[in-house]
């Protein structure tokens, strides 16, 4: 029992808390990865909460979720974890699978009475050997422990239950030699007008840490090491709260006011919620009626001179399908982000995918191209969302920012921007020479619209949804105009092209396959290419950031490859896009569709399978 | 205003606001009437055209932005109002004007019609009601009575229709008043009205369309029994109509009555003094229920209350929490969370 603890010295470490909706998983994640991050570990989480509000307690439907990959090269929240934390036997049900073998399963004994067993739809009294767990199993018995810690507090049972996370939490930062004043300094930060609660919290986590550390002797702990990154101030942040950031920060670059119109959908509404709270830098965020009036008030914020945005979800996007039309149309500055979930329809809504691609691409009446970028990584967001924003300003036209619920609820460290990282963007307004001869459809040498922001005298115009004349912007039903128009808005988005990043390769640039994704994927590609070549399978590796209009260096590029691999949380959307686009590509395809990221080693199988049916 | 080099307010003519575009509409259509309106009461307003935007969705009357010297939207079937409401919200400082018809305000863009009366964003909203679809060529609208026949319901329709009001008042509207597109005087009034009310100004105008419904109003708007038929409200004064000027409503238990002064022991002190700015809108609704029969159809102001206005809640609340942070940048809020240093 008087064993000194193992310290083992791994790259990186993956945690999974698990629990009832109602068991606080999400906080006591949260918590680990800040305290992780203030010690400067890379950090990579995931929240798997469930689609109902409160599913029954102790069911398997009611099992939450958060995972939190920390340590040294980390690019996802992993695939499977080195501790799992089962609250009770349904999140243990629902969890086991993503435990890897020979981890470590931390559960509240407490909680494993017959009738835990049964809401959890278990058959026999051996829930590890039907679960078939090759894990070591912890049996804490959190609920009495967190009883008895708080036997003198005077709280009811209830409130003393809703601690228990605090323990698990304890007990984590035991496990990972986590220094407590962390995890204190955030708890009291939290519960500052709740110095009672504080004071319960403060008592249950030492009470979890404490008891990690009388029963180490049957547990191995692991040290991490920090990533050796860039220097710089360094926060956390999900790809939703990115999002908001770059969209202000584009806002602060461009002179233009942000607007955003929205409503609620799972899983956007966090940027919504972050935009809300910046009325502080002057942010006007509107929750209107519905998706169509999201969309509509922002276009009308478009045309009164602001950087307008809506957020929304693939339902919403279809919603919003004819006022994009009359943003192409009018040709009007304006970001929608989609945070995409599994569908069709209601779908999956906390689940993550890559289906609203062809939605993004084609999902409008007429001829109507408009520019399709996609995010990398919660941070990646950041970044994307200023380009969107860049883009539609310089461009005059509206942009779809495509990211994921698996980027937007998932967050990484992210090194804070300094001064002059990111460009000023430039507004296309009506030049002062121009405004004795300007018609509202006046172009630039680029074939760019003028903007010209009501309020101006001598600029008054009208826009709309009907077809203008080329010269004078009056309405025109000629056909050879009609014509004119629809290639002048095509070439218009052609052009962009001139003004995003080429493509760059990675990997093993000399190999004759190649493997692409967009969006989202990028980690869990680059993770499994980095396998693949240290196994010594020659594989490039390529990653498309902006897909309408594509990179210039797209066709040429991937025309070096014999083979061209397109993985995608699809059914290949971007691979048809990809054969209409650059003829002649051998494209072989990695799918899933299953509401849940690629795992790394599917990647890595699917890439070996792909080069054993090729050499047949 | 605008002054010009002598410092006199620079007067301003209809067709300052009128763009050198002709105008579609079919000959005869009231749509012309109200156009012409709407540019006498833009001039009389005042407000330079530059700070004028005209926000439409789609139908015939939603043609009317085409016409304007002004910053103006055609925008798509419906949507009209969550536009404004962007719109104004983002500027302001522009006096918007939003033109709809019944379909385009009442059926598909319904949500947004009940929204923006809801916020009470500070725009004025000419419903062009002459309940029928023209630009599709004749199908019944949500204000075609119930049996109406048309081409989509060539047995009569089988359902009640919408009255405006009801519906802005139900939203909790704070402006509504009501014109024939034969009135020009009242129209002229009602739109001036509603351009000095600081929230959602709902004005239905009863519009005749030649073509596919063409006499829907007479029973009101034919000159012969316009007066007997029909009761211009003015804030302030008794409620009195009829060719004689000798016709007056009074409160009959819970509702209205139509007396003939003189008669029946009525006197000019029994009728009711129109009171638009009552908190309550009882009365007004159902001044405004009043359909021409037993009851003379209400023209005129109905209803102008205040109350706080959308767009400027919004912009305050904007400048308190800037005064409330002190923050200047982005760069400012990121800092203020948790962040670390890597060497």
């Amino acid at each position: 029992m008087a064993e000194k603890a193992k310290v083992q010295f791994r790259q990186s470490i993956v945690v999974r808390f698990s629990g009832d909706s109602g068991d606080g998983m999400q906080l006591a994640g949260n918590i680990f990865s800040n305290v992780s991050a203030g010690l400067g570990d890379r950090i990579s989480t995931f929240p798997d909460y469930p689609a109902e509000v409160r599913a029954p307690q102790g069911s398997l439907g009611g099992v939450s979720g958060f995972q939190v990959h920390i340590g040294h090269g980390v690019h996802t929240p992993g695939d499977e974890c080195d501790v799992l934390v089962a609250m009770n036997p349904a999140a243990l049900k629902m969890n086991a699978q993503f435990l890897r073998k020979g981890g470590a399963a931390i559960v509240d004994i407490d909680t494993f009475t017959q009738a835990g067993l049964d809401k959890a739809l278990y058959t026999t009294d051996d829930p590890y050997e039907e679960l078939n767990l090759k894990a070591q199993v912890i049996e804490a018995p959190i609920t009495t422990m967190v009883k008895e810690a708080l036997k003198d507090t005077g709280m009811d049972l209830k409130a003393q239950l809703k601690c228990r996370n605090m323990f698990a939490l304890g007990l984590v930062c035991w496990l990972f030699n986590r220094p407590m004043e962390a995890p204190l300094k955030f708890l009291k930060a939290k519960f500052a007008e709740k110095p009672e609660v504080y004071a319960a919290n403060e008592l249950v986590i030492k009470g979890g840490y404490n008891y990690g550390h009388n029963i180490h002797a049957t547990v191995s702990t692991y040290r991490i090491q920090s990533d050796d990154v860039r220097p710089g101030v360094y926060t956390d942040v999900s790809g939703n709260k990115a999002t908001a950031w770059g969209l202000i920060k584009a806002s602060e670059m461009s002179g233009r006011p942000l607007f955003l119109g929205s409503y609620p959908i799972t899983p956007a509404t966090d940027i919504l919620h972050e935009l809300a709270k910046r009325r502080d830098l002057g942010v006007k965020a509107i929750q209107m009626e519905d998706e169509i009036g999201g969309i509509c008030s922002a276009i009308g914020a478009a045309y009164a001179g602001h950087l307008a945005v809506t957020t929304t979800s693939g339902p919403g996007l279809a919603l919003k399908s004819e006022a994009l039309g009359l943003a192409v149309m009018a040709e009007l500055p304006l970001v929608l982000v989609d945070v995409q979930r599994g569908g069709p329809s209601t779908g999956l809504p906390t689940k993550t995918e890559q289906t609203d691609l062809n939605q993004a691409l084609y999902g409008r009446s007429g001829e109507s191209p408009l520019v399709v970028l996609a995010a990398a990584s919660p941070t990646d967001c950041f970044k994307m969302a200023f380009q969107a924003a860049r883009i539609a300003i310089e461009h005059m036209t509206p942009v779809i920012l495509l990211t994921d619920a698996f980027i937007a609820n998932g967050s990484s460290a992210w090194r804070i921007p300094e001064e002059g990282e990111y460009p000023v963007i430039k507004p296309n307004y009506v030049p002062e020479a121009v405004k004795p001869t300007w018609t509202p459809f006046m172009r630039n040498a680029l074939g760019i619209r003028y903007w010209a922001i009501p309020g101006t005298p001598g600029l008054e115009h009208v826009v709309g949804g009907l077809e203008k004349d080329y010269n004078l912007g009056v309405l025109s039903n000629d056909p050879i105009n009609h014509a004119h128009m629809v290639e002048t808005r095509r070439r218009k988005i052609a052009n962009v092209a001139n003004s995003i990043p080429e493509l760059k390769l990675k990997g093993d640039t000399g190999a004759d396959t190649i493997i692409l994704g967009w969006g989202s994927t990028y980690g869990h590609i680059l993770d499994a290419v980095n396998r693949l070549n240290e196994e010594g399978i020659r594989i490039a590796m390529t990653h498309i950031r902006y897909i309408n209009p594509l990179p210039k260096n797209t066709a040429e590029l991937l025309s070096r490859f014999k083979t061209v691999i397109v993985a995608e949380l699809n059914t290949g959307q971007l691979a048809d896009y990809l054969q209409s686009k650059v003829p002649n590509l051998n494209i072989c395809h990695i799918n899933k569709v299953q509401g849940q990221p690629f795992l790394v080693q599917e990647i890595v199988d699917g890439v070996k399978n792909i080069m054993m049916e090729e050499e047949l | 205003m605008e002054q010009n080099n002598n410092n006199q307010p620079v007067a301003h003519k209809p067709l300052d606001y009128k763009n050198n575009q002709p105008v579609r509409w079919c000959p005869g259509c009231g749509d012309h009437a109200v156009l012409n309106v709407l540019l006498k009461a833009m001039a009389q307003l005042g407000i330079p055209t530059e700070k004028t935007c005209v926000i439409s969705g789609i139908g015939c009357s939603s043609r009317l932005p085409y016409y304007t010297n002004t910053y103006a939207f055609h925008t798509i079937h419906g949507r009209g109002g969550a536009v404004a409401t962007g719109f104004k919200t983002a500027n302001p400082d522009m006096t918007v004007w939003q033109i709809s018809g019944d379909g385009d305000c009442l059926a598909i863009g319904g949500n947004h019609f009940i929204h923006e009366v809801r916020r009470n964003v500070d725009l004025n909203l000419l419903l062009l009601n002459n309940r029928i679809y023209g630009l599709t060529k004749g199908q019944f609208s949500p204000t075609s009575a119930r049996g109406f026949k048309s081409k989509s319901s060539p047995y009569g329709t089988t359902e009640d229709p919408f009255v405006p009001a009801e519906l802005a008042f139900g939203a909790r509207g704070t402006f509504f008043a009501r014109s024939l597109d034969v009135e020009l005087n009242i129209s002229q009034e009602v739109m001036m009205e509603a351009a000095r009310h600081k929230g959602c100004s709902v004005v239905e105008i009863l519009q005749n369309c030649m073509i596919f419904n063409n006499g829907i109003h007479s029973y009101i708007t034919d000159r012969e029994n316009r007066a007997d038929r029909t009761i211009h409200l003015v804030h302030g004064e008794k409620m009195i109509f009829g060719k004689d000027n000798n016709r007056g409503l009074v409160q009959d238990g819970f509702g209205l009555k139509a007396v003939t002064i003189g008669e029946d022991g009525y006197t000019i002190d029994d009728v009711l003094v129109h009171d638009a700015h009552c908190e309550k809108s009882f009365l007004h609704q159902m001044l405004a229920m009043m359909d021409g029969t037993d009851l003379p159809v209400a023209l005129g102001v109905i209803r102008a209350v205040e109350a706080p206005t959308y767009e400027t809640a919004v912009a305050e609340q904007v400048d308190e929490a800037i005064a409330m942070h002190g923050f200047t940048c982005l760069n400012d809020v990121i800092m203020a969370g948790d962040t670390w240093n890597v060497e």
